[in-house]
């Protein structure tokens, strides 16, 4: 008897331990939801990239700032929408007011968002958007073709009047993010894909060493370029080892703003790249959630948080910061 | 019905073959496609790229060569990639620290091979399958270098020495070598030589091969198990050292698929999965042919998902050239 008590304390004790919480600092006992008290959870893709890191510290702070209560929860790696609903579920069970979330992937998590929508909780879209848009009531996040666009139109203007010859290392191979970009880049320098311009492409995942090895193995096949697009700055950082290997100094843009994205353009790795607001994201996010809880009113639509192209190299045409600005406000930090 | 009988004989004396030398398929296949890349593109055939392959097999073809010992006694490790990253952010915590860099490696590679003797502990003390041991450690392995990393990744300076192996040197006045091949290349040499001319290799291949029958002929299975899952740990610390080399930023999220890739290229090399048939130098082979396929195919301008699909239908060719080995036997 004794001994079967025990067992359920240690299985009780596991499942406790075993839970996917991150950060949970509930106020009070329980505020119903429509009490005036905004209760605010957010789901991100993953607890450890850095940029979700930002993310979550950002809307805490801005939490704790506006008086709301907040949690945290997040899948367990990139394209984990289990994970993202079984989140969305613990929080819309225990009373939240207003879903924060960076969907996995666009379509993955859109039945337990409609759920929580029918259960009277806000939801709204941080970074990344869910298709079609209307699955969540607002969306803040980077237009990453804007985002793209502006890489494209630094690297024309920088290139001048020299006929572009690009290789592109892509993100994730069918992941929107990856196709804005990517697109957008092509409308900011002019070329059209399958222009015989883009001498090589493919795709790194977002990941420093398979970049370098793409980079490397396209390197083969020609050094007759003088541009590169990238799709992150670890791609970049990989792409650029590369590079330097073979001696070569190429004209190269990136796309994410993190610190050390802004360090790299300083050290003139990589001559620009366009940073991203993940601060504003959550800030925003945040506030719409106690608008929300005290007046009822929610907002609406796509809301661009911005992007800034940050180089010391500025061309005329094309606005930017420079790397100082860009260390002093990098993802929107300090 | 003609045509049937000849192709069964055909696939005995190959499988005889295979069974007798199981390095020379992936030897043959790895020439095959260096000579068909050299001749199909102007640019594969040429001492940079040829070097670059090897640079670019280093830090799979490292880990593969610990999971061979261990596929050898007919275990796995689904943890070596996990274990890898781990110590890299262990090193470059360590290092950014201000811990000296040759404490930093050591401590990192002694994590390594700790966790190479827990799970050889397991294996052979509790009797837990390699498979069920080696992917509970991935998972935890996998979160632990998070937790250290703090979700970021950790850059150290290139020129010290947790990045010393992406030194490159040039042989002869042109040949490009880096510090690392040649660390990788007498860790094959040394392996080669325990596993062929010491006690200790034959007892790896008989623990392999058939466990019963070699503890009656008087050797001590577990202890020869829990030694290949300790020397499998240290080469996977090292594997980290080679993976700071190529790339000097410890990255939690890096490697997801080292686990695999190791299979694969231990499998591509002949080495058998039901354990007691293989060798080291196959998979250099196999590490080789991996890279020597996705460099090429490259160059030919091939969609990378399709260099995938070519990979994987590989490993399962690899493994029925096995099979059809074994039932030759």
């Amino acid at each position: 008897m004794r001994q079967r008590s025990l067992l359920c304390l240690v299985t009780a004790g596991l499942l406790a331990v075993s839970g996917c919480t991150v950060e949970r600092h509930w106020g009070g006992s329980s505020a119903p939801a429509g009490s005036g008290r905004a209760k605010v959870g957010l789901v991100t893709k993953t607890e450890t990239n850095p940029y979700f890191v930002e993310l979550r510290n950002a809307a805490s702070a801005a939490a704790q700032a506006q008086g709301a209560e907040f949690m945290a929860l997040a899948g367990q790696f990139d394209g984990d929408n289990d994970g993202q609903v079984r989140a969305i579920e613990n929080m819309v069970q225990q009373g939240v007011t207003t879903i924060l979330i960076t969907p996995n992937s666009s379509t993955g998590v859109l039945a337990a968002i409609e759920r929580a929508r029918q259960a009277g909780v806000m939801v709204i879209a941080l970074d990344t958007a869910t298709e079609p848009a209307s699955a969540v009531d607002a969306t803040y996040a980077t237009d990453n073709v804007a985002a793209g666009r502006q890489q494209g139109a630094y690297v024309k203007a920088a290139l001048g009047p020299a006929a572009p010859k690009v290789i592109m290392i892509d993100g994730t191979a069918g992941s929107t993010v990856d196709t804005y970009r990517h697109n957008g880049f092509l409308e900011g320098i002019g070329l059209k894909d399958g222009d015989p311009a883009i001498v090589g492409r493919d795709n790194a995942n977002g990941d420093q060493s398979i970049a370098q090895q793409k980079m490397e193995n396209l390197l083969q096949r020609t050094t007759d370029i003088n541009a590169v697009y990238t799709m992150n700055e670890p791609t970049a950082r990989g792409a650029y080892a590369a590079l330097q290997a073979r001696g070569l100094r190429l004209l190269m843009g990136s796309i994410d703003g993190g610190c050390q994205g802004v360090q790299n353009v300083r050290d003139g790795l990589y001559a620009a790249t366009v940073m991203q607001f993940p601060r504003k994201m959550a800030e925003e996010g945040v506030t719409a959630a106690v608008q929300y809880a005290k007046t009822g009113q929610k907002p609406s639509g796509f809301i661009d948080t911005g992007s800034v192209v940050i180089t010391d190299r500025p061309m005329p045409g094309v606005p930017s910061q420079d790397t100082t600005w860009g260390l002093q406000n990098c993802w929107g930090t300090k | 019905m003609t045509a049937t009988t000849v192709d069964r004989t055909e696939r005995e004396t190959l499988g005889e073959f295979f069974l007798r030398a199981p390095a020379i398929g992936p030897a043959l296949a790895l020439v095959v496609a260096v000579v068909v890349f050299s001749v199909s593109t102007s640019t594969f055939l040429n001492l940079d790229n040829l070097s670059l392959v090897v640079e670019q097999s280093l830090v799979v073809g490292t880990l593969a060569l610990g999971q061979t010992l261990i596929i050898l006694t007919a275990g796995i490790d689904l943890s070596n990639a996990a274990a890898m990253v781990l110590a890299t952010l262990l090193m470059a915590k360590l290092l950014v620290g201000g811990v000296p860099g040759i404490f930093a490696l050591v401590l990192g590679v002694l994590v390594t091979a700790l966790l190479g003797l827990v799970t050889g502990s397991l294996v052979t003390r509790i009797k837990l399958p390699p498979f069920i041991v080696t992917l509970g450690l991935f998972t935890m392995l996998t979160a632990a270098g998070k937790l250290v990393a703090g979700g970021q990744a950790v850059p150290i300076a290139p020129g010290s020495l947790l990045a010393w192996l992406g030194t490159r040197r040039y042989l002869f006045g042109g040949i490009p070598v880096t510090y690392g091949m040649t660390l990788a290349l007498v860790m094959y040499l040394v392996l080669w030589y325990a596993l062929t001319r010491t006690a200790w290799g034959k007892h790896v291949y008989a623990v392999g091969n058939a466990p019963e029958a070699a503890r009656l002929s008087g050797i001590k299975v577990n202890r020869t198990i829990v030694s290949v899952y300790l020397v499998a740990g240290l080469i996977f610390g090292i594997a980290a050292w080679q993976a700071l080399g190529r790339v000097p930023n410890a990255d939690p999220n890096a490697y997801q698929l080292g686990n695999l890739d190791s299979i694969t290229a231990v499998v591509l090399g002949g080495t058998s999965l039901f354990g007691g048939r293989g060798s080291v130098f196959g998979t250099m082979m196999g590490a080789l042919i991996v890279t020597v396929l996705r460099s090429g195919l490259t160059q030919l301008g091939v969609d990378s998902l399709y260099q995938d699909v070519a990979t994987g239908a590989l490993v399962i060719a690899a493994v029925a050239v096995d099979r059809l080995a074994r039932r030759q036997k």
